[in-house]
């Protein structure tokens, strides 16, 4: 085994798969994103008018929702990069990524890759589709951060969707735990309200959820208007990727094939 | 060297254990079989040797690195093809290749001469840009063969790899197979078809409960069943001709039946001219007779004597009480037959 167990050439292998399988079959992936968009229409139309507090003057619900809708958007990407583990182990192809000499390490960020780029692509087409819907980018110079923002919260939720795949052997216990942690991860995470609205004990839990720092940068980026410092937003994120990589990994390493 | 050394190899699940406590190795350029009734503990073995199920004892070496701490080695010196289909349906054959390439580690000039070269050698080339889903049960099989063979492996694990094929489509797979180990690489194979592994292995392991029964060649294991059955049917005089051929040389064997009597000889085929001219000479008369070669089919039924014991419990009621141990129903029923003969 070299000092490094990554195998480039394998995560490419993983992630061309991924992307393969995502332009042979696109409707799936586009599909995901009905939920989203129909959260963000009813939602950004329907409070257009209300006065929530909390939220600063001059900024509307719906560019107010937008990147917490966004963030919404990449935890379906958990759900999918799990779900696709399951599947791979449904109809025996986990067998063959298992006995090839790559590194588990190198399996998870294969398909941390792969399920990030699926994940990346939703949440850029409901941005996209979010501007006729009247949303309004205010600072385009640092819009390129919005992408490293959106990356970052990608790796996490599919580093996360693969650590829980890990521990599941088939697809319906982990299809109702994932669903299960969605909606939480989601109000604990100042994406339709400030979290500051919430009591306390929410509070803290909304502050270990990396989802809150990616809104909360995605605000600042797009917006203008963020709760704690970009510094503060980007290290938080980069823990968070980081730690649910390494558990992914760790995880994963215990996996038998049989 | 050899390509595989199990040393005490085993592995429990709970209380049950899967494979208990084997050694044996396995020659370069074998083409090795595990035999044995479903649940004997083949594919546990493989997947010990492939390093996806961990021995619980023992160990193994395969191709020199140790399954337990060169683990990394042993998956790169192997190829496998499971006993379920293990392809990407949704990709198509070439890139289903190309995918394993990449994993290990292939370079892109190497992939793009082994690929068309594996895919030609399976026969799949037409089809190999089609999506997997597409393909018949047997196409799929010969895919996967031409993968785990890709990247040049020492030993192939083949397990099962003719289940669930027709009867046609079986007997091709079991020419790539050969084609294959005609190339230089050994492979071993699970098969619970007694013909497959007598046709297609040099070697053969015997599996039942977790253990290894009997491990030779097909043909010397089935000469351990004594040789061949020459059977004669007879008008009468069967006692004194049991009595003429008893004495001689390469009979192994003789056993009075309801026709006539069954003589086993070392060489059923150069046999059955000389069995005959002792009847003449006996003054018997001969009116058929039949060559029965043995089959691992009973060498296996011979050596697990499940089968055995149920046939010998059907029959007559003598037999129960004379047949010794289990396992032990054909040797019993032979003597049983052979005093009844000497009565006469």
């Amino acid at each position: 085994m070299s000092l490094v167990p990554v195998d480039p050439q394998g995560v490419y292998a993983l992630w061309v798969r991924d992307v393969t399988r995502f332009v042979r079959a696109p409707s799936q992936v586009v599909g995901a994103l009905l939920t989203p968009l129909l959260v963000l229409v009813f939602l950004g139309t329907g409070f257009s008018g209300a006065a929530i507090p909390g939220i600063p003057e001059g900024v509307g619900y719906l560019q107010y929702i937008v990147p917490g809708i966004v963030g919404f958007t990449l935890l379906f990407g958990a759900s999918f990069a799990g779900l696709a583990v399951l599947a791979d182990r449904d109809v025996g192809f986990l067998k063959e990524i298992l006995v090839a000499p790559v590194s588990r390490t190198s399996v998870v960020l294969g398909r941390v890759a792969g399920g990030s780029t699926t994940a990346l692509v939703q949440s850029l087409l409901v941005l996209l589709l979010s501007v006729p819907l009247g949303f309004e980018v205010r600072r385009p110079l640092l819009a390129p951060l919005a992408l490293v923002v959106l990356v970052l919260l990608a790796v996490t939720f599919v580093g996360f969707g693969i650590a829980l795949a890990s521990q599941f052997r088939d697809s319906q216990g982990f299809g109702i735990l994932v669903q299960f942690a969605i909606l939480p991860l989601f109000f604990l995470s100042g994406a339709l309200y400030p979290l500051d609205q919430l009591p306390a004990p929410a509070q803290y839990l909304g502050l270990l959820n990396p989802l809150t720092y990616g809104v909360d940068a995605l605000r600042g980026v797009l917006v203008g208007n963020a709760t704690y410092p970009l510094v503060v937003d980007f290290g938080a994120l980069t823990v968070g990727a980081v730690v649910m990589v390494a558990v992914g990994a760790a995880l994963f390493e215990r996996v038998e094939a049989a | 060297m050899a390509a595989i050394r199990v040393d005490g190899l085993g592995r429990a699940f709970g209380d049950t254990i899967a494979v208990d406590d084997l050694s044996f190795a396995v020659e370069d350029g074998e083409l090795f079989g595990l035999l044995g009734p479903n649940g004997a503990g083949k594919s546990t073995l493989i997947g010990m040797c492939c390093t996806l199920v961990r021995p619980t004892a023992g160990t193994a070496a395969v191709s020199g690195h140790d399954i337990r701490t060169e683990r990394a080695a042993v998956r790169d010196a192997i190829g496998v093809v499971f006993q379920e289909p293990a392809l990407d349906e949704e990709l198509t054959g070439v890139e289903n290749l190309v995918f394993h390439a990449r994993l290990y580690g292939l370079s892109r000039a190497r992939r793009r001469e082994r690929v068309p070269e594996v895919l030609d050698l399976v026969d799949l080339a037409d089809v190999s840009g089609d999506t997997v889903d597409t393909y018949s049960g047997g196409m799929k099989r010969r895919l996967e063969i031409a993968r785990g063979f890709l990247h040049e492996p020492a030993v192939l694990f083949l397990d099962e790899p003719t289940l669930g094929l027709d009867a046609g489509t079986r007997r091709d797979t079991w020419e790539y197979i050969r084609a294959l180990n005609d190339r230089g690489v050994t492979v071993v194979m699970t098969t619970h078809y007694m013909e497959e592994a007598d046709a297609l292995c040099d070697r053969v392991a015997i599996m039942d409960d977790g253990d290894v029964v009997a491990l030779d060649s097909p043909a010397t294991l089935k000469a351990s069943l004594g040789g061949d059955v020459v059977a004669l049917e007879t008008a009468d005089g069967t006692a004194a001709l049991a009595d003429r051929v008893r004495g001689v040389e390469w009979v192994r064997g003789v056993e009075p039946t309801t026709e006539g009597l069954s003589v086993t000889v070392d060489d059923g085929t150069r046999r059955v001219a000389d069995v005959v001219r002792l009847a003449d000479e006996t003054g018997v008369t001969v009116s058929a007779v039949d060559r029965r070669t043995p089959s691992l089919e009973t060498v296996f039924l011979d050596l697990t004597g499940r089968e055995i014991r149920a046939a010998s419990g059907g029959d007559v009621g003598e037999t129960e009480v004379t047949a010794g141990g289990p396992g032990d129903g054909r040797g019993s029923a032979s003597q049983h037959g052979a005093g009844r003969g000497g009565e006469r």
